[in-house]
C-alpha cells in the first residue's frame, strides 16, 4: 500500500481468542467500506474464526479475551514469546470484561450452578497484562473498528498513538447527545475513557464503561454528582465492576 | 478392506469458538468418530444471580459477538414475560427489523467468509481479494448493508444499544430508513449474483434422518417468540422450552448436549425452513426451488443453501417492514412504562444458528434469582457429533484419504456455521 507516494510496510498479524465472544475479532471483517483497504494494508497470517491458513511467523498478535484456563495460560505464553508486539483487543482482554463477575463467587459455586455434579476445570479470570507482558491495549466492548484502523495506521507508520484524554461525556457533547443523567439514569461517562465516539447513549444507553477509566477523572465529584441524582454509592460501584475496567476505584478482584 | 484412516483437527478453524474432530478407522472398522467443544466455560448463568433487570440485556449480548442482537432480544423478551409487560406494536416491528439485520450479517459472513472457500479450494476469503475482487466486493457490500441496517435500528452492530425491557429505545431517523429501504432494493442484484456463485457449488451428498426443531410461525416465517415445533410432530408453548430441548452434560464436551424424539436434533436455517416453508417469501422459495431444497430436507450441508434462501426472505421481508414502520408518526412511543416483580418468564428467539431461550426467575427487586439459557449450537452438539460418524461411516469404503475425510467433515461442521464459544457460555 502507498500513502503520500511512500510504500509502507505490511505487518504479519495474527489473531488469537481466549475466553470471549469472539465479537472483537469480528470487527476486523467489519466496517465493510474500508475493509479491503484494510486487509491490504496488513499480512493477516493466522485468524482461525476466519481463515484456515496457519503461520507462526508473525509480527503483530491481537489477543482477544480473558484467560481462565490453564491450557490457557500456556497458549498465551508461547503466542508471547512469538509476538515482537503484542496487542490486548477488547476489554475482556485489557480488563477481564464481563467475564470478570464470575471472581465474585467462589469457583465450585458457578460450576455447581452451571454443571451440576460434573464440574468443568475452571479458574478466577484473568486480564492479558496479570500474565505477560503487554506492549499495547485498545479497550472497548466491543472495540471501535475505526479506533483499531487508527491504531494500526500508527503502528505501520511507526507513529505513537495517543488515546483521547477526554471522557465519553465529551463526544456526547459533540453528537448532541441529551445527557442520560437529564433523563434520570445512571451514566458512567463522567469519568470513563472515550474514543468509541459515545454510541451507547446516543442509542439509548447510558455509558456502563467498557474502556476503563479517563484520563484525569475526578471520582469524589462523580460520586456527589451521582449521589445527588439519586444514586447510591453501592450502585455506582456495581456498574463500575460491570467491565471490570475500574477495579482500582472499586477494589474488586 | 483394510481401510486406515486418522482425522485430527485440533481447534477447527473457520467457525465461531474452539472444536475439535478426531476421526480414527482401523482396518475399516470405526474405533472414534467424534465432535469435541473444548471451548472454555464462562459461566454467563452463575454471573446472571443477582443482576437487576436493566443490566441482562446488555450482559447476555455479550454472550455472543455475531448474534449479540438475539441474545439481547431473548434476554429483554424473557424479563417483559417475568413482569408481564406487552410492548407497542411500532417496537415489535423495530425489533424484527433489527433481528433481519443480525440475521443477514451473520448468514453473509457464514455464506461468503465461513462457508464458500471450501467449495472454491481456498483456505479463506483472502486470497480472493486478488483472484475475484468482484466477488469479495459483492460480500463487502452485502455484509456492509446488514451492518447498517443494525446500526440504524439497534445503534450497533456487535453489542446493541437501543434494545430495552419495554420496547425500543428510539425511532430512527425516517429519512434514514428511506434511503435505506431504497438501498436494500438496489442490494436484490448482488444477491442474486450471490445465488448464482453458490449454483457452481457442488454439495456433499450426504443424507442422515433427524428430527428439526424451531419456533412455529402463525401468518409470518418466524424469528421471535410464539410456540415451539418439531419436525416428528411435537408441539409445545415457549415457556415448556426445557421438555422440548433436555439438556444434559457429557464428558467429552464443555458444551451440553439435548435430545427431544431421537438420540439428537438438529436447528438453524435448515430447521426453521423445514418447519416453516409456506411462510417463505415468494423470492425465497424460488431460490429454494432452484437448489431443490423442500421440506423436509435432511441433508445438513444444505443449511448453507436453507442461509442463502433466508437472506432473501430477509431482505424481501426488510422492504415490508420498513413501510410499515414508515406509516407511523415519528413521535409514537416505542417503549412502554413498567414496574419490576417477582416473577418467571421465557423468551424464545430464532438466531441466525437456530433457536435461542433465555428464562429468567426474579425477585421482588427485579433482580435475578436463577437464569438458564440454551443456546442453538449446545442443541446441534449432538447432532453434528451423530452426523460425523454416519459421514464416515459412508465414506468410509471410497477409497478415502485422511485429507478429504477432514475437509468433508470440517465442511460438514462448518455447514451448521456453529457458535461454539456461544455454546460454553
Amino acid at each position: 500500500m502507498k500513502y503520500l507516494f511512500m510504500e509502507s510496510k505490511r505487518p504479519k498479524v495474527a489473531v488469537f481468542d481466549f475466553t470471549d465472544c469472539e465479537g472483537c475479532e469480528l470487527q476486523f471483517a467489519n466496517k465493510e467500506e474500508t475493509l479491503v483497504d484494510f486487509l491490504k494494508a496488513i499480512d493477516i497470517v493466522n485468524f482461525r474464526e476466519v481463515m484456515s491458513e496457519k503461520s507462526d511467523e508473525y509480527d503483530i498478535a491481537f489477543i482477544e479475551g480473558s484467560i481462565s484456563r490453564a491450557d490457557e495460560i500456556e497458549r498465551l505464553l508461547t503466542i508471547r514469546q512469538k509476538a515482537k508486539f503484542l496487542i490486548a483487543l477488547g476489554s475482556c482482554a485489557c480488563f477481564g470484561g464481563v467475564n470478570r463477575m464470575k471472581n465474585k463467587f467462589p469457583m465450585s459455586d458457578v460450576n455447581k450452578e452451571v454443571y451440576g455434579e460434573t464440574p468443568k476445570e475452571t479458574l478466577p479470570v484473568r486480564s492479558i497484562k496479570e500474565l505477560v507482558h503487554v506492549d499495547f491495549e485498545i479497550p472497548g466492548c466491543p472495540v471501535s473498528k475505526a479506533e483499531v484502523e487508527r491504531i494500526v495506521q500508527h503502528i505501520i507508520w511507526e507513529v505513537p498513538y495517543q488515546f483521547p484524554v477526554y471522557p465519553v461525556c465529551f463526544e456526547c457533547k459533540q453528537r448532541f447527545t441529551i445527557c442520560r443523567f437529564e433523563l434520570g439514569e445512571l451514566c458512567l461517562g463522567p469519568v470513563s475513557a472515550g474514543g468509541c465516539d459515545a454510541p451507547c447513549p446516543a442509542g439509548g444507553t447510558p455509558c456502563w464503561g467498557c474502556r476503563g477509566i479517563c484520563a484525569a477523572p475526578n471520582f469524589q465529584e462523580f460520586f456527589n454528582l451521582a449521589k445527588e441524582r439519586g444514586f447510591s454509592k453501592e450502585e455506582v460501584i456495581e456498574r463500575m465492576d460491570f467491565f471490570g475496567g475500574f477495579r482500582s476505584v472499586t477494589g474488586s478482584k | 478392506m483394510k481401510i486406515n484412516l486418522n482425522v485430527d483437527v485440533h481447534h477447527l478453524t473457520r467457525v465461531e469458538g474452539h472444536g475439535n474432530i478426531i476421526v480414527k478407522v482401523e482396518k475399516g472398522e470405526i474405533k472414534q468418530a467424534s465432535w469435541e467443544v473444548v471451548e472454555t466455560p464462562r459461566y454467563f448463568e452463575a454471573i446472571l444471580r443477582g443482576q437487576r433487570y436493566d443490566a441482562a440485556g446488555i450482559l447476555t449480548a455479550r454472550i455472543c459477538g455475531i448474534c449479540s442482537i438475539g441474545h439481547c432480544l431473548a434476554s429483554i423478551r424473557a424479563t417483559e414475560h417475568a413482569f408481564g409487560i406487552e410492548i407497542p406494536e411500532i417496537a415489535k416491528k423495530l425489533r424484527m427489523l433489527a433481528k433481519h439485520g443480525e440475521t443477514l450479517q451473520s448468514h453473509f459472513l457464514h455464506l461468503f467468509f465461513l462457508a464458500a472457500p471450501d467449495f472454491i479450494n481456498l483456505k479463506s476469503v483472502i486470497p480472493l481479494l486478488e483472484k475475484n475482487p468482484q466477488v469479495v466486493a459483492i460480500a463487502a457490500r452485502l455484509k456492509g448493508l446488514a451492518n447498517n441496517l443494525c446500526d440504524l435500528v439497534a445503534g450497533r452492530t456487535t453489542h446493541p444499544v437501543s434494545l430495552h425491557v419495554g420496547g425500543v429505545s428510539n425511532f430512527p431517523d425516517k429519512r434514514k430508513l428511506s434511503l435505506f429501504k431504497e438501498q436494500l432494493k438496489q442490494s436484490i442484484p448482488d444477491l442474486h449474483a450471490t445465488v448464482d456463485l453458490f449454483r457452481t457449488f457442488e454439495i456433499p451428498d450426504f443424507v442422515r434422518e433427524t428430527e428439526f426443531v424451531s419456533l412455529k410461525g402463525v401468518d409470518e416465517y418466524p424469528f421471535i417468540g410464539g410456540n415451539l415445533i418439531s419436525s416428528d410432530g411435537i408441539e409445545m408453548k415457549e415457556h415448556e422450552y426445557r421438555k422440548m430441548t433436555n439438556e444434559f452434560v457429557v464428558e467429552h464436551s464443555t458444551s451440553k448436549w439435548c435430545r427431544l424424539s431421537r438420540e439428537s436434533f438438529a436447528v438453524g436455517a435448515l430447521a426453521r425452513l423445514n418447519n416453516n416453508y409456506t411462510l417463505l417469501h415468494p423470492e425465497a422459495k424460488k431460490v429454494a426451488e432452484t437448489f431443490g431444497l423442500k421440506p423436509v430436507h435432511h441433508n445438513p450441508f444444505m443449511n448453507n443453501v436453507a442461509q442463502l434462501v433466508e437472506v432473501v426472505h430477509c431482505t424481501y421481508d426488510s422492504i415490508r417492514l420498513i413501510n410499515e414502520i414508515l406509516e407511523y408518526p415519528e413521535n409514537t412511543p416505542t417503549m412502554v412504562k413498567f414496574e419490576p416483580k417477582e416473577g418467571v418468564g421465557v423468551g424464545a428467539v430464532e438466531v441466525p444458528r437456530g433457536i435461542l431461550y433465555h428464562e429468567y426467575e426474579y425477585n421482588q427487586k427485579g433482580r435475578i434469582v436463577k437464569a438458564n439459557c440454551i443456546i442453538p449450537t449446545t442443541q446441534n452438539n449432538a447432532n453434528i457429533h451423530y452426523d460425523i460418524y454416519d459421514l464416515v461411516r459412508k465414506n468410509v469404503q471410497k477409497g478415502m484419504t485422511d485429507e478429504k475425510l477432514e475437509l468433508l467433515c470440517s465442511m460438514l461442521v462448518r455447514a451448521y456455521d456453529p457458535c461454539i464459544s456461544c455454546s460454553v457460555h
